[in-house]
Parts: C-alpha cells; sequence; structure tokens
C-alpha cells in the first residue's frame, strides 16, 4: 500500500498544527462557532447529538494492520470502545470531546492517517473498490490513480469552498463495485483498444434529496490528462453551480440544468489550456505510486486444497462462510474473505476495539497486514492462502466476524440514524436489528438469494437507500414520530438504476412485515434462477405494491410503548440501540 | 491596514460599494485612489479611465471575461467574498491571473478571515484586506500553515510531483 514520504507526513504534520491552533482559538472564543464549523468540518468534525463525531479518512478504502490498531486505541482512550465503518470507507467515532480532537489528529499522523477533508463542500475521500488490485476481472489496477487523485484533491486552494460536498469513486474492473454512477465523479480506468490506459468519466450522479445516475461526460480521458480534466469539471461547477439552495447545489442538479451536452462543452473549454500543460500526470509520478501497490510475495500454491473439502463436506456453517465470504482472487491458492461486521444484533459496520485489534492480527498472520474497508461496512484481508481459511475461518468466529451472510437479506447497510445523527428523522441501527432478527435463519436467506437492503435514516442518503434493491429511508411527519418509506428495485454496479417508492410510509415495526411481504411476492413470481432485482425489473412495482398493501398491519407498536426505557441511562441516547 | 506581499502595510484605497438608492451610472467616484464595482466600471467608463490610477472590483457571481479589454488599465483588482463560504472567487482570481494575464495587485475584499489566506495567495491573491474586527497580524499567519503543496495552481506552476524528486516505496523489504 501507499507509504507516505517526506512531503506526505510533513503536510499532514502541518496540518495538525494548524488545526490545534484553530481548536485552541475556538476553545478560547476568538472563533465564533459559524467560523470554526466550515473548518472543523473539513477536518471529519461534526457536532451531533452526544458530542463531536470524528471521521476518519480511509483512502480508497486500504488500511495497514498498523492503521487498524491506532482505531482501535483511539476507540479506547478517546471513545467508549467501538467505531463505525461507514459506506465510503471512512471509520467514524461518536463520542468525543473537542480538546481531544488535536490529539486523536496527531495519533493518526503517526501511523500516515488523518481526517483531511472527510467532510464540508470539498473535495471528499476517494472511494474505490474493495478488491482493487486482486480481483479476477480487473483491467487496471485503480490504486495508484486514487492516490495519485488524493494527493491532488488534499488541500487544493481554489475548491475548498465549493457549493457542495464532492464525491469522486474509482473502479478499475469489468464489474462496477464503487458505485461509480451514483457520484459527483466516478472514474472507470480502463484501456482503449490500442491497450493504451484512460478513464471513462461519469459526472454528476449522487443520491440524496435528488437521486440521480451519473451521465457519461468522456469515454476515454488518457491517463496523463485525468488531473487536468477533473481540475476543469470542478471549476465549471465552483463557478456556476447553484449557491442560492443547499438541496439543489450538488454537481448533479448543474449538470441536470445545463444538460451533459452543454456540461462538456464549457469542461472542454476550461480545458483547452490545461490540456498538457504543468498539471499533466508524468509516467514517473505514476510509476514511483504504482511501486508502493506491487504484488506482495505470494508464493506458487495450487487452488485445490483437499483438506478443505473434506472440512467444507463436515461442517455446514464453514461451507456457508466458504460460499458468501470468500472470493476467488487472481493468483492460484489465494482468496479474498470478507470479515462480516454484519452478526444479527450488532450495529452494521460497528466494530469493537477488541475486534479491530483481532482483525489487525488476523491480516498480519494471513494477508500481509493489510485490510480493505467496504463501502458495504464490512472488512476485506485480500490476500488470503486458501490452505488457511480453516484456522482463519475458526479464529474470526470466536469475534464474531464470520456470520455467512455477505450479499444476503442480513447483510444490511445503515447510516448511523436518530440515536447519533442530528441530521436523521428515524433510527436505523434498531431497525436494521429488528429486521435482521426477524429473518436471521440462514435457510431463509440463502432461498432468498443475492439481494441488498439500505436504511438511510433521512433523505441524505447515508445509507445509499436509493441503491439498495430494497431501500429504507426515515421520513419526517408532523408529530416527529419515526416513519419509515419503502422502495424498491434501486441497484448498483454496472446495471444501476434508482429505487421507486411502494407507497405511503410505514411505522417502525411494521417495516419488517412490510420485507417479508416483498419477499413473499418475489418467492412466488421468481423464474429460474432470477434475482430479487430481476424479478423486480421483470414484473415491475405494481405487484409488490398490491401485496404489502393488501392485508392491514397487526399492531405491535405498543409492545414497547416508551421507547426510552430500552436504553441504558448513562448513554443518554433518545433511543434504545443493540449496541447498548 | 492590509496584508500586501505578505507584509502589512498601509492602504490609502477606498473600496465604493453601492448602497440602496444609488445607481452604477449616477453615483459619484469620489477623487482619489477608488476601488469601483465593476457596474460602476462599465456604467462610467469613460470618465475613470482617464485617471492616473483607478482600482474595480468583481462580485463573486460576476465574471472576469468582463474586464478583458480594460485589464492592464488597473492598478488593483479586487474579488468580493460575501460570505468566507463563497469559494467562487477563488476560481475568479485563478482566471484572472492564469487566463486573463493580469499582473497588478489581485486583493481579496469582504468575509476574508485568516483560515482562508493560504488558499487565497495560492490561486493569485498578493494583497488581503481582513475583517477589520480581527487582527491583522493573527490573519498574516494564515499566510504560513503550510510549507509545501502537491497541486498546481497560480501560485506553483508545477505539481509536487514535478518538482521533486519522490520516492517510491521503500517499504517492500517489510513485508
Amino acid at each position: 500500500m501507499y507509504r507516505y514520504d517526506e512531503y506526505d507526513q510533513q503536510i499532514v504534520d502541518e496540518r495538525v498544527r494548524q488545526y490545534r491552533d484553530q481548536v485552541r482559538r475556538r476553545l478560547s472564543g476568538e472563533l465564533t462557532e459559524e467560523e470554526f464549523m466550515p473548518l472543523r468540518l473539513q477536518n471529519g468534525l461534526y457536532m451531533q447529538i452526544h458530542g463531536y463525531m470524528l471521521r476518519i479518512a480511509v483512502p480508497y478504502g486500504l488500511i495497514s494492520s498498523q492503521q487498524m490498531r491506532m482505531f482501535a486505541h483511539i476507540a479506547r482512550k478517546y471513545d467508549r470502545g467501538y467505531g463505525h465503518f461507514t459506506t465510503r470507507q471512512n471509520i467514524q467515532f461518536n463520542w468525543l470531546k473537542l480538546q481531544d480532537t488535536p490529539d486523536i489528529l496527531a495519533d493518526l499522523a503517526s501511523v500516515q492517517m488523518h481526517a483531511i477533508q472527510t467532510s464540508g463542500n470539498c473535495i471528499r475521500n476517494i472511494t474505490s473498490d474493495e478488491f482493487a488490485g486482486v480481483a479476477h476481472d480487473e483491467v487496471v489496477d485503480p490504486r495508484p490513480y486514487a492516490e495519485i487523485l488524493r494527493q491532488w484533491s488534499t488541500f487544493h486552494p481554489e475548491f475548498a469552498y465549493l457549493p457542495r460536498k464532492f464525491k469522486i469513486a474509482i473502479s478499475g474492473s469489468k464489474e462496477d463495485r464503487a458505485a461509480i454512477y451514483a457520484h459527483d465523479i466516478g472514474l472507470a480506468v480502463t484501456k482503449n483498444a490500442q491497450g493504451e490506459i484512460g478513464f471513462r468519466v461519469v459526472v454528476g450522479g449522487g443520491l440524496g434529496r435528488t437521486p440521480i445516475i451519473g451521465s457519461e461526460i468522456c469515454e476515454f480521458v488518457p491517463w496523463q490528462h485525468i488531473l487536468t480534466y477533473v481540475e476543469s469539471i470542478l471549476r465549471v461547477y465552483n463557478q456556476y453551480g447553484r449557491r442560492d439552495n443547499k438541496y439543489k447545489a450538488r454537481i448533479k442538479i448543474l449538470v441536470k440544468a445545463l444538460g451533459i451536452d452543454e456540461f462538456k462543452r464549457q469542461v472542454e473549454v476550461d480545458w483547452a489550456d490545461l490540456k498538457g500543460g504543468p498539471g499533466t500526470l508524468t509516467g514517473q509520478e505514476v510509476d514511483r505510486v504504482a511501486s508502493c501497490f506491487t504484488d506482495p510475495a505470494y508464493e506458487t500454491l495450487s487452488d485445490h486444497d483437499s483438506k478443505l473439502n473434506e472440512f467444507k463436506a463436515d461442517n455446514r456453517s464453514f461451507s456457508h462462510w466458504l460460499q458468501r465470504n470468500v472470493r476467488p482472487h487472481r493468483i492460484p491458492g489465494y482468496v479474498s474473505v470478507v470479515l462480516s461486521l454484519k452478526k444479527t444484533g450488532n450495529a452494521p459496520g460497528d466494530a469493537t476495539a477488541e475486534q479491530m485489534d483481532f482483525a489487525a492480527d488476523l491480516a498480519d498472520r494471513y494477508s500481509f497486514g493489510e485490510l480493505r474497508i467496504t463501502h458495504k461496512q464490512n472488512l476485506v484481508l485480500a490476500d488470503v492462502r486458501q490452505k488457511d481459511l480453516i484456522s482463519l475461518w475458526q479464529e474470526a468466529s470466536v469475534y464474531e466476524l464470520t456470520t455467512p451472510n455477505i450479499g444476503m437479506l442480513t447483510d444490511i447497510i445503515s447510516c448511523p440514524g436518530a440515536e447519533f445523527c442530528t441530521l436523521a428523522n428515524a433510527r436505523s441501527i434498531p431497525l436494521a436489528k429488528l429486521i435482521a432478527e426477524r429473518f436471521e435463519s440462514l435457510d431463509f436467506q440463502y432461498d432468498i438469494g443475492e439481494i441488498t437492503l439500505n436504511i438511510s435514516g433521512c433523505v441524505n442518503a447515508c445509507g445509499q437507500h436509493h441503491i439498495g434493491n430494497i431501500g429504507i429511508t426515515g421520513v419526517e411527519k408532523k408529530d416527529h414520530d419515526e416513519w419509515y418509506q419503502v422502495s424498491i428495485g434501486g441497484a448498483e454496479g454496472n446495471d444501476s438504476s434508482i429505487s421507486k417508492i411502494i407507497g405511503p410510509s410505514f411505522t417502525f415495526f411494521q417495516v419488517p412485515e412490510v420485507i417479508e411481504r416483498l419477499l413473499q411476492v418475489y418467492v412466488r413470481e421468481r423464474i429460474e434462477a432470477e434475482r430479487f432485482i430481476d424479478t423486480v425489473r421483470r414484473i415491475g412495482h405494481a405487484p409488490f405494491k398490491d401485496h404489502v398493501y393488501a392485508a392491514d398491519f397487526i399492531a405491535q407498536d405498543e409492545e414497547v410503548a416508551d421507547k426510552h426505557i430500552v436504553a441504558p441511562a448513562q448513554y443518554e441516547v433518545p433511543y434504545f440501540s443493540p449496541r447498548f | 491596514m492590509i496584508i500586501k506581499n505578505k507584509a502589512i502595510v498601509a492602504d490609502d484605497w477606498t473600496v465604493l460599494r453601492l448602497q440602496e438608492n444609488e445607481t452604477a451610472e449616477s453615483v459619484h467616484v469620489a477623487a482619489g485612489k477608488v476601488i469601483v464595482p465593476l457596474k460602476v466600471w462599465q456604467a462610467q467608463r469613460d470618465a475613470l479611465q482617464q485617471r492616473k490610477e483607478i482600482g474595480v472590483w468583481l462580485a463573486s457571481d460576476e465574471r472576469p471575461e468582463a474586464l478583458k479589454d480594460d485589464i492592464q488599465k488597473f492598478s488593483v483588482i479586487a474579488v468580493d467574498f460575501p460570505k468566507f463560504s463563497d469559494g467562487r472567487g477563488y476560481s475568479i482570481a485563478f482566471n484572472l491571473r492564469a487566463r486573463l494575464s493580469y499582473t497588478g495587485e489581485l486583493r481579496a475584499i469582504g468575509d476574508v478571515l485568516r483560515d482562508q489566506l493560504f488558499y487565497m495567495q495560492r490561486v493569485g491573491f498578493d494583497a488581503f484586506a481582513p475583517r477589520p474586527d480581527r487582527k491583522i497580524e493573527d490573519a498574516l499567519k494564515g499566510l504560513s500553515d503550510f510549507s509545501e503543496v502537491y497541486q498546481t495552481s497560480f501560485d506553483r506552476r508545477l505539481p509536487l510531483f514535478r518538482r521533486a524528486q519522490r520516492k517510491g516505496n521503500q517499504a517492500e523489504s517489510s513485508q
């Protein structure tokens, strides 16, 4: 993985010093909260319900065991012993004190990490495919380009006060696993007919209040020109993106208003004198950065392990895990393993300090000391020898990291929701728990097969509900009670689509029954090996809607009349959460 | 007092801002060194360009190309930041310098605060009128928050990767 040289380290160290001084000025009253807010936000620090929440960047989801141990350290020393991995491959800590945050950043800088631009109206952490570099369907390894873009966007002087936040995702495989169509800029590294490397550039995608699938702005930008091309996109957006209404300020609104052809024309006008200029990427720089992403010392192994087959035959749980959580690798004898953070009852994406330390140990022993964070809120050990799978599985089971549910119903993607976030209208984590408990049966889940279920506590869509096969959104009603909209038909990847709401919203306790009914229609209507999403696309929304609303819901809301009772008092959380 | 070329210096320019009852055509531009709004420059161009020294300022929603034919007539061009979070002024400055080849004083006015100064100097500002309720000595410190930068902008024509001999992976052996 990328290692800082003295320049990278100096910039991060100077950031810590600058930020420490900003906090000092805030604490002394020299800075008003209004002035401090954009400064702390550009450093990923939010003021949430319980105090300050810090979002730390995990550039393109790649992390060393040493860095993971630092997260465990931060969780223990400054927080309450756990952290939350997010849909943008970052980690969030929820219970911090403002005066501790400069020290946390200094701790992070000591292991080549930071929280730069993890929030605010600037270019955010760049996300990528969690199987970059090892995927069997990879065309070009996106990691060197993701790192080059990280450096280019870090403290870019012109684009720190954009109309709104700006997210870039990059993928290099045949199958898009980075949701590039749901980003402000989506980049697909690819090769043209001559075998030259370049980028298919997609612009104006995004979720939130106005979900839009991105449009292709250029079919092939040669790699040398990608930084200047992206710069021109940003410059057009910075000048003409709306600033009068924050809900219409994302680039997708500008692209829609101008039309992709006119937007492209403006970008190319701006680009004309930059193309080929000093910002042009050099082969030397690509080679330098790529030298950090060379293959680890793989052994020469074969793909068949008889011990594995024997063990698999005798052990159903292990066999399930192999089927769902282990993925093929481009090197014979190796696989990638997904450590599930979706055990029923746990908050999706949460890991305790013990789990983090343990995952770091696993990485050291089984995967060349590296891990990846997925945008589906799980962890990946990318380079595991097949012959280590049995011992890895046995050890990881002790730490509840082997739930065999990757890509299945209980692999729920969820934002932190109303217990933590000031934006949310409704709880997400307890709803994820309720759903997971209802459908915990593996036989049932395996019968349903591949499906994605995404929960966002509000329209801002941190849980990416628009691209879930089933999407659930917390919506506000005038009585301040929790209501959820249910939508179906969303998908990410090569055939991305935005889900559609099926009808009037539901109460907290009705949602699992709604999902049950949706699945009943799927089971009734599916043909052959059709996935849930395929059935929805084939038969449309109407049969699902009809069935969901056909019968009344049995009232369950009275069972827990006072939701506050189930929250331990010491946490002072407004509602219960499975974590407490 | 303003910050100019990284030092605190006296300043005798006045920034003219139109009041509600004034129009660009009729407003009286006082004698002396005045930085007028773009609209006033456009309305009173014939008279104003006779002056020995004149300045103009752009609002964040105005285009620098409007000054294209006049660009070397000004002793100072200012860009107004109505709020520090309005980042259009950064691109205006970049375009004035890089596209319109403006070489004179480029001044940031309005909601100009210490923590934005580093970025502002990178895109081409060389003069800053920090908000008057803040100590200008503190604002000056904002210009030196960082000693190195990655990307090209107006101040550094070459990105770090073209300026420095950077090392690749040295950690290979540790694995």
